[in-house]
């Protein structure tokens, strides 16, 4: 009996650790391909940025967690190939692992954009401890940065960037900012947010190109609407695209990620896969759905550990997220979608309020600004399947809080 | 060095040396501390870091934010009057040394 984990994430090591703490004795192997102990993302593109921030990593888990809990981290090492039938895993380093059940927790990477000058010096992307380490040593001497893409990693470096007194432009080639991810009333809240914060975004505006200077450094990006932005620093966050190659290549299913079912098992009842790179059965949206997020990798996480240890109940989490742009701490609710019917709770002006997605009558995802106590009454609210109208909340004196107390009290 | 010392529910106690201006829950999360889990990298978002500082340490400690306040409301064990994000707190010259407690569990 053993477990070997590729990827070296929240996801990876909440397995290893689940499967310890459900009394799991055999041996348990994760292969991550970054080199050292792996380390926390999220702040990342947060508090390591701001100027008084140092991007010194913080470890998912200590060293000695390893070594108390019996886990082998190979790390630096890449998983290159799955032998299904006879169940081996081949690495980089020239081994192979044998194994009785496989998790792929490989994660997502950064989305590049192939346009000419974007493999320029100072044209950087952000994901990794070092990539940040690059954007932290350059911003205190950097004046005009120009971001491509307004989702949360664009504009989490741009608020950063305006504390650094850095002229910041953001292109968006779609209408509003984190379309994706919000409602059309909180997406455009953000929209004045930034713009108030001195954060020029252009909407609705690519990148067509990035000019050089005589020393081979970025100096200028060019728009698709041939507008020019002096540059002297240009993150580009444009998205993620899920690390399907090794399923893909072993055979497994894939479709915008690897697919599993409910139990987040691939096609292959002996692989699993969690987090970033798994696209699986939501029961919060209609249809199959793949999130980046931390608490999909680490609730994803927990509830593999226990499908392999014989569970079969559904995955059935509410999705919740984060992003801290500046002052303003978004929290997210359940998933919103195209065509919710959108109430806004509070007033937008003190910066302090949520909107509130409905859909076919009953509340389905919140958004809040600076809000944390509507986000946990969403939170368990949304995740204990109360039904909510929105003539409920639009009566006077109606609070995500109070609903909730009644609640637990019910409860 | 500031020290912090951890002591669990089944009342073992570890006890850590951290440089100054180190959060508890760093501390914790860096060597290994079961209990303390920190899992949105000290945002106070998750409230997977709760600890019960030890009456003794109170008045040392930073005022109670609103953010965490809130957050203190969603913690999986129960909250009490010494109830802490460990994210929130930092060792230094006004907290040289801590006690906490860790709760029975987190998520």
């Amino acid at each position: 009996m053993s477990v070997v984990i590729i990827g070296g994430g929240q996801s990876a090591l909440q397995v290893a650790d689940s499967l310890r703490g459900n009394g799991y004795t055999e041996q348990i192997t994760i292969v991550a391909d970054e080199a050292g102990l792996p380390y926390q993302r999220p702040p990342l593109s947060k508090d390591f940025l701001s100027p008084q921030g140092t991007p010194k990593p913080l470890p998912l888990r200590g060293e000695n967690f390893f070594s108390q809990k019996s886990i082998n981290l190979l790390d630096g090492v890449s998983a290159i190939d799955i032998d299904r039938p006879n169940r081996q895993v081949a690495l980089s380093n020239g081994n192979s692992l044998g194994y009785t059940h496989l998790v792929l927790a490989t994660g997502a990477r950064n989305r590049l954009i192939e346009c000419p000058g974007s493999k320029l010096d100072g044209v950087h992307s952000l994901r990794t401890l070092d990539d940040v380490q690059d954007l932290h040593a350059a911003l205190p001497a950097a004046k005009n940065v120009v971001v491509v893409g307004a989702g949360f990693i664009g504009l989490e470096f741009a608020a950063a960037a305006r504390a650094h007194d850095c002229h910041v432009t953001v292109l968006e080639f779609a209408a509003r900012p984190m379309a994706r991810a919000l409602s059309e009333p909180m997406s455009q809240w953000f929209a004045q947010a930034h713009r108030d914060l001195g954060v020029e975004l252009r909407l609705n505006e690519g990148i067509e190109r990035f000019e050089a200077a005589g020393g081979g450094e970025v100096m200028a990006a060019v728009s698709s609407t041939g507008q020019r932005y002096p540059a002297d620093l240009v993150l580009v966050g444009v998205g993620v695209l899920p690390n399907v190659a090794l399923a893909e290549n072993a055979g497994l299913e894939t479709s915008n990620g690897i697919v599993v079912d409910q139990c987040l098992r691939t096609s292959d009842p002996s692989i699993f896969a969690s987090g970033d790179c798994a696209n699986f059965p939501n029961v919060h949206s209609p249809g199959r759905t793949r999130l980046e997020s931390v608490q999909n990798a680490t609730d994803q996480a927990r509830h593999l550990a226990g499908s392999i240890l014989g569970d079969e109940s559904p995955y059935a989490d509410l999705p919740w997220f984060w992003s801290t742009q500046g002052p303003y701490r978004l929290q997210i609710a359940g998933l919103s979608q195209a065509g919710d019917d959108t109430l806004v709770l509070g007033d937008p002006r003190t910066a302090k309020f949520s909107v509130l997605c409905f859909r076919g009558e009953a509340l389905a995802a919140v958004e809040s600004v600076n809000l944390p106590a509507d986000h946990l009454a969403a939170r368990k609210l949304i995740g204990a399947g109360t039904r909510i109208t929105r003539a409920e909340a639009e009566e006077a004196g109606f609070a995500l809080k109070n609903r909730a107390r009644v609640i637990a009290g019910a409860v | 060095m500031p020290s912090i010392t951890f002591t669990q529910p089944d009342g073992t106690a570890q006890r850590l040396e951290v440089e100054q201006g180190t959060t508890l829950m760093r501390a914790a999360v860096s060597n290994g501390i079961d209990g303390i889990v920190g899992e949105c990298g000290g945002q106070a978002m998750c409230a997977t870091c709760h600890v019960y500082i030890r009456p003794e340490y109170a008045d040392a400690l930073p005022e109670l934010g609103a953010d965490e306040d809130e957050m203190l409301d969603c913690t999986a064990a129960e909250r009490t009057e010494r109830s802490r994000l460990g994210c929130q707190i930092s060792t230094g010259a006004s907290l040289p040394e801590i006690i906490v407690d860790i709760p029975a569990g987190q998520v």
